[in-house]
């Protein structure tokens, strides 16, 4: 029997359609034609209502070794955030690094059905999965970090062919059960072990002499000729530093059109102009984006007060100690595969680096032009915890908020930006794109995001209000999978997601090199390092859904 | 994954014995007898070996139903007004089903091995580290120092799989590598080289380790000492250990929480810890706690991930409170504030309950011998031989699948207390 809801006005930009009058029918957690009986089993009246379908966030780090030494490093964050148990939901805690229950149902209250943890080490893909398995109601996915692993930098060294490159690539993004592959500080982490401090694009890594360039240039072409449909997605080198904006150009130029996704590019479009040493690169970066139409990129805006960053890029993370806030950090070097640095920190509104980093994300946002090529992150929690979203849409809807808060701020780096002038505002439409059909093209979600027949009913639904921080933040309705989990924005039934994989073709010769490999050099058996489709359906909870790889994404 | 080659016969077994899991060991399993083929060591042995005594529940002595006892345990947890799930030797799904548990009966949660790991949370939570993983030891150590710690009593093969491996990734002479002792000398020979080079023993009391550790750091960071020796170690020999660290390439500071036995060494692994820092200035080198046992690492990540906390945290007022000192299960079991004991320890027949007057449950390994018979016993199975399950190495970040390799009957951890949490 059928559900309908009844005259919303739709926002499914992946259909066009902008705020259109429309009735959906679902039925069996899909979308589906009307029904020729006419029989509904049941209907929602929606008019006046606005409605989208589920919001993905396509990058946040909710579950792996550094967010888990995140929570146990932060027991006083969350003593401020203590979360009771009721009948239906369990207890946990929330703010900068929350609890992957209260995680999953703050993600719902908020109307987000899905979220994709951006950095999962093959090595550690098992921890990351047993986290996200806990995640209630979203689904979850996540890209595997390659880059800075031994297997692929000695491939390079040995100037292996590209198809073998592929075949690893593929091994690994299935055997983690991965949608994606990540690179962080492409070849960095790695030289940090070789007690390398720094990495440019074109530094060589001490044993293996490889460059950065060289490393995201086979990434690339191997995620784009395996058709996995997420393009690389590259957190770049050198974050953070002053002066990046170069790297950064040079990184979207040196890629040679390859689909690249560049996430939390906030931290990433430095300049070094002014007194302070220290200025925004947004508007060159932005007008890099808007012209190389191969590139994606998400912001990492950051929002004042405390968090905690947590990063694969230990080189970095190790740089930025002494900015600690409380002062306590963890550095990790991880299993000749990758590594990870966890640090607290305060983002302060009036210090004029954190102003500024502020406003060059609102930049980046206000002066991309297409945003099926933009998305909205802070990086959970590094930027700010996902909580914020609501707050930050406002800032992007909504001018004259933006500057009253931009008024308020370091008022040295108010007038070094361009912000102020700048009369951009996004509109419901493009918040859909940003945040659902968008989001469901760039991960490759051919059932999400959208609101058409044969989509998954992961469908969320507002009351309009010119306060969009409001809105976005107690969403009416929000039906996962067809089931209504939130009703006035509280939780009334709690279900557990799917988990998003792609598996791309490859040839199984590769353990003819890796077997022997993990026998010599590892402490875990290659056969051991595998995760098992069951793993993650684990006790019946969980679930695997393939989505489909671009076509000619046969080796 | 760990697979049968031949009937009876498994292959790349992965231990969930030993806090370095290794996943090379062979077994046979000839109906309920399991024995170690390949690369056992005592605590592999004893741990795949130790046969099945008991198969029945057993309440107040006498033998029970499984469905009797779930449901005097369910009793009990109801009728309590503070109880304790503490224990907790189990694996990933006995570690969720204990917090799903203690969330719904407002129990509060600890680990057996909990004084030890405490001395390296406690660290983590003030300031942080800088550490490593079992791989990067193995390809990169060019200098191991153990501080206050007989590695090989508690991991016997971890010289054999981390140090003394044939070869490393990057070429390195693995003869070359030294390895130095500081407080406790080693018992054995594991820490010797293949060519018969012994390890340096730096020896002092554990009650002189705090003192010379600060010292040591002290040197790491040039400061001029005006005393010729400290806990007994001539000066001269702690300024050559703080010279080949800072000369070193990649060197590793490893110990064992639970061998340092005295009172606030956490203050001492933050010492070192700190100077682990300090030399990342100019030189790499980085820490490696030695621990995992009893499923403490796994029982602490669930811990975190679910509530926020790692153990010793009470969810008696309906949500996560944190508090190593308040909720230390053997504080409160001795200053009489718990009513229940539900004990978990599925994977060495030696660790009982503490002795208490509170009602007491046992999810135990079969074949456990108590002192004082508790009100209810389920001889659950153990990860890895009787079930499935996972579990995490001590380095916190790989965890090993565990096979089930026999098929005795005998009812999970998670099965036990989630028809309980259910049942509440």
């Amino acid at each position: 029997m059928v559900m309908k809801l009844t005259g919303g006005r739709v926002f499914d930009p992946a259909h066009g359609v902008n705020g259109e009058v429309r009735d959906i029918y679902v039925h069996d957690g899909r979308i589906v034609d009307p029904p020729t009986d006419g029989k509904i089993r049941s209907e929602i009246d929606l008019r006046g209502k606005v409605v989208m379908a589920g919001a993905i966030d396509m990058h946040t780090h909710i579950g792996g070794g550094k967010v888990n030494i995140a929570r146990t490093m932060l027991p006083e964050d969350h003593a401020a955030d203590v979360v009771a148990r009721t009948e239906l939901m369990r207890s946990g805690c929330g703010h900068a690094a929350p609890s992957t229950l209260t995680a999953g149902y703050r993600y719902a209250e908020m109307g987000y059905t899905a979220g994709f943890e951006p950095a999962i080490l093959p090595i550690n893909a098992r921890q990351a999965h047993m986290e996200m398995h806990d995640t209630p109601i979203i689904d979850k996915g996540g890209y595997v970090m390659l880059g800075s692993d031994d297997f692929l930098l000695r491939m390079m060294a040995a100037n292996d062919d590209q198809e073998a490159i592929n075949n690893y690539i593929a091994w690994t993004i299935t055997h983690s059960q991965a949608i994606g592959v990540k690179v962080v500080n492409p070849g960095g982490i790695n030289a940090f072990k070789f007690n390398q401090r720094k990495l440019d694009l074109d530094e060589q890594n001490k044993f293996y002499g490889v460059t950065p360039r060289d490393i995201l240039l086979r990434l690339a072409r191997g995620v784009n000729e395996l058709g996995i449909p997420h393009p690389l997605h590259v957190h770049g080198c050198n974050l953070g530093v002053p002066g990046n904006m170069g790297t950064t150009l040079d990184t979207i130029n040196g890629i040679e059109g390859l689909p690249m996704h560049m996430t939390h590019i906030q931290f990433h479009s430095y300049g070094t102009e002014g007194d302070f040493k220290f200025s925004s690169g947004a508007a060159e970066i932005a007008e890099a984006i808007n012209k190389n139409k191969n590139i994606t990129v998400d912001v990492g805006q950051i929002l004042f007060g405390q968090t905690v960053t947590a990063s694969g890029d230990n080189m970095r993370q190790y740089a930025a100690h002494p900015h600690a806030h409380p002062n306590k950090w963890v550095c990790m070097d991880i299993e000749c595969d990758a590594g990870c640095g966890v640090l607290p920190f305060k983002y302060k509104d009036q210090s004029y680096v954190n102003a500024l980093q502020w406003m060059i994300g609102l930049e980046t946002f206000l002066l991309v032009e297409d945003p099926w090529r933009i998305f909205l992150t802070t990086d959970h929690p590094n930027g700010a915890p996902f909580t914020s979203y609501p707050h930050l849409i406002r800032l992007l809807m909504d001018k004259t908020f933006r500057n009253e808060v931009l008024s308020k701020l370091h008022p040295e780096a108010q007038k070094v930006s361009h912000l102020a002038s700048i009369d951009r505002e996004y509109s419901l439409y493009e918040i859909a794109i940003m945040t659902r059909a968008g989001a469901a093209k760039l991960v490759g979600l051919a059932d999400r995001g959208h609101l058409g027949v044969g989509g998954a009913a992961d469908i969320t639904v507002y009351t309009d209000d010119a306060d969009r921080e409001k809105m976005f933040s107690k969403p009416d309705y929000v039906f996962k999978d067809g089931r209504m989990v939130v009703e006035r924005g509280d939780l009334i039934d709690v279900t557990w997601g799917t988990t998003h994989v792609v598996k791309p073709e490859f040839d199984n010769s590769v353990e003819t090199a890796l077997k022997p490999y993990f026998d010599r050099y590892h402490t875990q058996k290659m056969g051991n390092f595998k995760i098992s489709d069951d793993e993650i359906v684990d006790d019946g909870r969980g679930s695997l859904t393939i989505q489909p790889l671009h076509k000619g994404g046969a080796l | 994954m760990s697979e049968m080659i031949e009937p009876g016969i498994w292959q790349e077994v992965a231990s969930p014995f030993c806090g370095i899991a290794s996943d090379d060991i062979t077994i046979k399993v000839d109906g309920m007898t399991v024995t170690v083929l390949e690369n056992a060591d005592p605590i592999v042995k004893a741990g795949f070996e130790t046969p099945i005594t008991d198969t029945s529940p057993r309440i107040k002595g006498n033998k029970a139903s499984l469905e009797e006892a779930i449901s005097f345990i369910t009793n009990a947890m109801r009728e309590s007004s503070q109880s304790v799930i503490g224990g907790m030797a189990t694996d990933l799904n006995g570690a969720r089903s204990v917090m799903a548990l203690a969330d719904k009966s407002n129990s509060t949660i600890d680990h057996m091995n909990s004084d030890g790991a405490f001395r390296n949370l406690l660290v983590l939570q003030d300031t942080g580290w800088m550490n490593t993983t079992l791989t990067e030891v193995r390809n990169r150590v060019d200098l191991l120092l153990v501080v206050g710690s007989d590695i090989e009593s508690s991991f016997p093969r971890f010289f054999e799989r981390m140090v003394w491996n044939k070869e490393s990734m990057f070429g390195q002479e693995i003869e070359s590598r030294q390895v130095v002792y500081l407080g406790k000398a080693p018992s054995g020979n594991a820490s010797t080289s293949p060519q018969g080079k012994k390890a340096q023993v730096i020896a002092c009391d554990d009650n002189d380790l705090p003192e010379v550790l600060s010292v040591l750091r002290a040197l790491v960071n040039g400061r001029q000492m005006q005393a010729d020796s400290v806990g007994g170690i001539p000066l001269s020999e702690l300024s050559t250990l703080a010279e080949q660290l800072k000369q070193a390439s990649y060197s590793v500071v490893t110990w064992s929480a639970s061998m340092l036995d005295f009172d606030h060494a956490e203050a001492s692994v933050q010492m070192l810890c700190e100077t682990v820092k300090d030399l990342n200035a100019e030189t790499r080198c980085s820490g490696l706690p030695l621990s995992g046992k009893e499923g403490d690492t796994t029982a602490n990540h669930v811990s975190a991930w679910q509530s926020g906390y790692p153990v010793r945290t009470s969810f008696n007022r309906g949500y996560p409170e944190y508090d190593p000192y308040l909720f230390n299960s053997q504080r409160m079991l001795a200053d009489g504030e718990v009513d229940t004991l539900v004990w978990v320890s599925s994977f060495d027949i030696n660790r009982t309950p503490p002795k208490t007057d509170a009602t007491t449950i046992v999810l135990g390994r079969s074949g456990m011998i108590f002192d004082q018979e508790p009100e209810v016993f389920i001889p659950v199975g153990t990860p890895g031989i009787d079930h499935a399950g996972r579990t995490f190495r001590t380095d916190s970040v790989v965890a090993v699948p565990l096979q089930k390799l026999r098929d005795s009957g005998l009812p999970s951890t998670f099965d036990v207390l989630t028809a309980v949490e259910q049942a509440l």
